[in-house]
């Protein structure tokens, strides 16, 4: 575990990041993971709009158009939206608070792993021919009587991720109550910070729920239970409750990140203090609140009565309230500021508008009696695409420009990014304003083709043009990335010249331990406060400087997830094959020794000692 | 952190599951995941009162006459006391008395395999009757419900051994105090969770 850099070989290279507990590496490791499912989910939803892009299409199989819709929205939930974003917050939110870690690095390294060979799992059934089929909801009754092993790969797959997806919530929790550097009180944490904060806390409160539903699932499929088939006394609509008790939050855990992200680059590049602090907090807080009593929106069709869907009408649009306040806020962020367009500021004007277009169409579905004209229709498709990718997706990418310099030490080129930009930004309204009216004319969701003369041609054929337009963009930012990694011009602490919060009063990509001394933190924007007032470096130390305390890395979480996979494929295959209970076994036993070797072993750290930390500053000495 | 050093009662701290700052951060994580695990158990009563009695037609099976309230109440005493046992256990943790810690730790699992052993019977006993796991919806939440119970009051089984045992020769230090104070954390959790079954599934069954 030597700090010295020094050349490795290929191997050594390799094993340190597998083991790797950095917190920095690990947001790496979940950017280039969830980057590369990213990347897969595209691809499924370019087939979807082939298919579509003309009546009586015969592309793709009707199954196989089932199994891509089905794949398209699981990976870009659970595979690349939230890892893209875990990759963030695993980057930046130890910086912004001032820590040197994570609370528990090693299970925030196992929450990797969990998610990676979930995610694996879930993806292979392509291989196996076998497709999750049952829509990315995979309803009780459809999901049941789904042949083959397809639903199995998404009920283990989506398991073992989200046992991944549990613990990094825990993980953040811990990390931002107990590792605020001296002088962070909540009310001074940067947004992104708070909001990471709110989103681990309803991942908490979320996710339990979902691994019950997948137990369940799992249980009726391949274990005899008899949880949602009527004819043994089950009920379907419990799937519906428990997934939807899960899912709706889930997509505020989703915006509520990306809405962090949009506040530090207003805030940064209309170079001023982000308006109504406090009531972004409140806002964020309310909404997470909120986001969890309205889940029976999804479900105004299934006949829970006029009064449930009464009040769960009015709690959805109550959600309308703090999510405008943000609105303002960002708005008033901007005025009269002194206004730099940069890419991340682009997206950020792009966001507004298109997020307000998605949450305005989202009070009017939140309006039950209109839910049943707009249910199954493309208008779902067109709103929760323009809340997801107006929102979700605008951020990620935002952020990838914003924050690459401090992840990687090299700025995207600004030129390219632009262009990203405008190809995504235009590919993605054409694509998804149409499908309104698609809805409004009639057309289904779901569905694997339509016939000609219904008036739907068109329509369909210019979103299928906006789809192109935005792998477009996509391959403009691939382009831009090896580009840049290729030249690799190294940059400075704060290469955006406007940094506001701790992250950027530190080297680019900062050292493994982060900050030499703990800094202390005078106030909200302290870097900001630091440079007005003429000091340089942005940092005040809150102690002289120290043997530091450092986690050991370990493979152990790798072995730990891996045991999970295997137990998995003996799952599913346990009824069929003779080999699918002793591999199941083996599966669970491997995880099981491996977690009492964990415990059983002391893994208490190492110091790195006040030399080297001095010898480090000394070379770093010349650049500042 | 040096787990060599040596306490003697009047050094170790008031409270040395929180002494250090990873040992604040596995007391905070701990608390977080009880909340995590109170919704898990939270969907399964949900769903368990949902399925409750229910079958496919000419299901021969109800709460009324299936459970037995004796044999359930022994278990609710076994677990119940060694919730008690683990308080003892953690009173001298508090007071670094080592030995007394680890005899009422070793009480505590004796009582909780014994919970454990009537579980096995009672589940086994009912499989006997035909009440198997996929007999029903109501079978199925029910064995889920209860098991899952039944597997936490397992983990905590084989995680309290290894700590008597992996510790047994080393004492008392600023690392495992920890452990052992999250392990009685989760007992008690466990020993919550148990209250509601036995309100919700038993006693409700029988009487509600």
């Amino acid at each position: 575990m030597s700090s010295v850099a020094q050349k490795k070989g290929f191997g050594a290279t390799l094993w340190d990041w597998l083991t790797t507990v950095d917190h920095k590496k690990i947001g790496i490791l979940y950017f280039l993971g969830g980057g590369f499912f990213f990347v897969v989910g595209g691809i499924e939803a370019m087939l979807i709009r082939w298919q579509l892009h003309k009546p009586n299409n015969d592309f793709v199989s009707a199954g196989l158009f089932n199994d891509l819709i089905t794949m398209h929205g699981t990976t870009m939930i659970f595979l690349a939206a939230m890892p893209i974003l875990f990759g963030f917050m695993n980057a930046i939110v130890p910086l912004q608070i001032g820590a040197r870690d994570v609370a528990f690095p090693f299970i925030n390294s196992l929450g990797f792993w969990m998610f990676f060979f979930g995610g694996l799992f879930l993806n292979l059934s392509w291989f196996f021919q076998q497709v999750p089929d049952a829509g990315w909801t995979s309803y009780a009754s459809l999901s049941i009587a789904s042949e083959g092993h397809g639903v199995d790969f998404y009920a283990i797959g989506l398991q073992i991720a989200g046992g991944g997806t549990l613990m990094a919530g825990i993980n953040f929790l811990v990390t931002i109550i107990n590792m605020r550097a001296p002088g962070m009180t909540y009310m001074r944490m940067p947004l992104f910070t708070w909001t990471t904060f709110v989103a681990s806390a309803m991942i908490l409160f979320a996710f339990p729920p979902l691994t019950v539903g997948l137990f369940f699932l799992t249980f009726d499929r391949m274990f005899g239970g008899n949880f949602f088939d009527h004819t043994m006394g089950g009920n379907t609509i419990i799937w519906e409750h428990i997934f939807w008790i899960f899912g709706h939050p889930e997509v505020y855990i989703l915006i509520l990140p990306a809405f962090g992200i949009f506040s530090e680059i207003f805030s940064t590049f209309s170079r001023k203090r982000l308006f109504g602090y406090p009531s972004m907090v409140f806002a964020t807080v309310l909404i997470g609140f909120l986001g969890f009593m309205v889940w029976a929106h999804h479900m105004f069709t299934v006949g829970l009565g006029p009064t449930a869907n009464a009040i769960f009408a009015v709690a959805t649009m109550a959600i309308a309230v703090p999510t405008g306040v943000k609105i303002f806020n960002w708005l008033l962020t901007m005025w009269g500021g002194s206004i730099r367009i940069t890419t991340p500021m682009l997206y950020a004007l792009g966001f507004i508008p298109s997020f307000v277009m998605g949450g305005v169409t989202g009070v009017m579905q939140g309006a039950a009696p209109l839910d049943y004209q707009l249910h199954d229709t493309y208008f779902i498709v067109a709103h929760f695409h323009y809340v997801i990718v107006g929102g979700v997706v605008l951020g990620i990418l935002a952020a990838t420009h914003y924050w690459w310099p401090k992840m990687f030490g090299t700025m995207l080129n600004e030129a390219l990014g632009k262009v990203t930009f405008w190809f995504f930004f235009i590919g993605f309204h054409l694509t998804f304003l149409i499908q309104h009216w698609l809805g409004f004319w009639g057309m289904p969701r779901r569905v694997w083709t339509f016939m000609d003369g219904q008036g739907w041609n068109s329509a369909n054929f210019i979103s299928t043009i906006g789809a192109f337009l935005m792998a477009i963009g996509i391959i403009v930012l691939v382009y831009n990335v090896i580009v840049t990694s290729v030249k690799n011009v190294k940059v400075a602490n704060d290469p955006w010249g406007d940094g506001r919060t701790l992250e950027w009063a530190i080297e680019s990509p900062p050292i493994y331990y982060n900050f030499p001394a703990t800094p202390l933190v005078r106030g909200l924007d302290t870097v900001w406060i630091e440079k007005m007032e003429g000091n340089e470096t942005g940092l005040t130390p809150a102690e002289p400087i120290k043997d530091i305390h450092m986690p050991n890395g370990s493979i152990i979480p790798l072995l730990m997830s891996l045991g999970l996979f295997i137990a998995g494929f003996g799952a599913m295959y346990r009824t069929e094959e003779s080999w699918g209970l002793p591999v199941l076994i083996f599966g669970l036993l491997w995880t099981f020794v491996a977690m009492a070797a964990r415990s059983l072993q002391d893994d208490t750290g190492y110091y790195i000692k006040k030399d080297e930390i001095l010898r480090d500053l000394k070379r770093k000495g010349g650049q500042k | 952190m040096d787990l060599n050093k040596k306490f003697t009662p009047e050094t170790w701290p008031d409270h040395p599951e929180r002494a250090t700052l990873e040992a604040k951060n596995k007391f905070v994580g701990f608390w977080l995941f009880l909340g995590g695990e109170t919704i898990l158990f939270a969907t399964l009563f949900a769903t368990y009162i949902a399925l409750k009695n229910s079958g496919p037609s000419g299901f021969g099976f109800s709460t009324q006459e299936l459970y037995e309230l004796p044999l359930v109440f022994v278990m609710t005493m076994l677990l119940l006391t060694s919730s008690l046992t683990s308080v003892f256990a953690m009173y001298h943790l508090r007071n670094y008395n080592f030995k007394k810690m680890q005899l009422w730790l070793a009480i505590t699992a004796f009582l909780g395999l014994g919970f454990l052993m009537l579980e096995v019977y009672e589940f086994s006993h009912y499989v006997g009757l035909g009440f198997t796991f996929n007999n029903s919806a109501f079978s199925s939440a029910f064995y889920t419900l209860v098991g899952t119970h039944g597997f936490h009051v397992a983990v905590g089984l084989v995680w309290i051994t290894l700590l008597i045992f992996r510790n047994a020769k080393r004492g008392l230090n600023l690392y495992n105090a920890t452990k052992y104070y999250t392990f009685s954390l989760y007992w008690h959790f466990i020993d919550v969770v148990w209250v509601f079954i036995f309100t919700v599934v038993y006693l409700m069954g029988v009487i509600g």
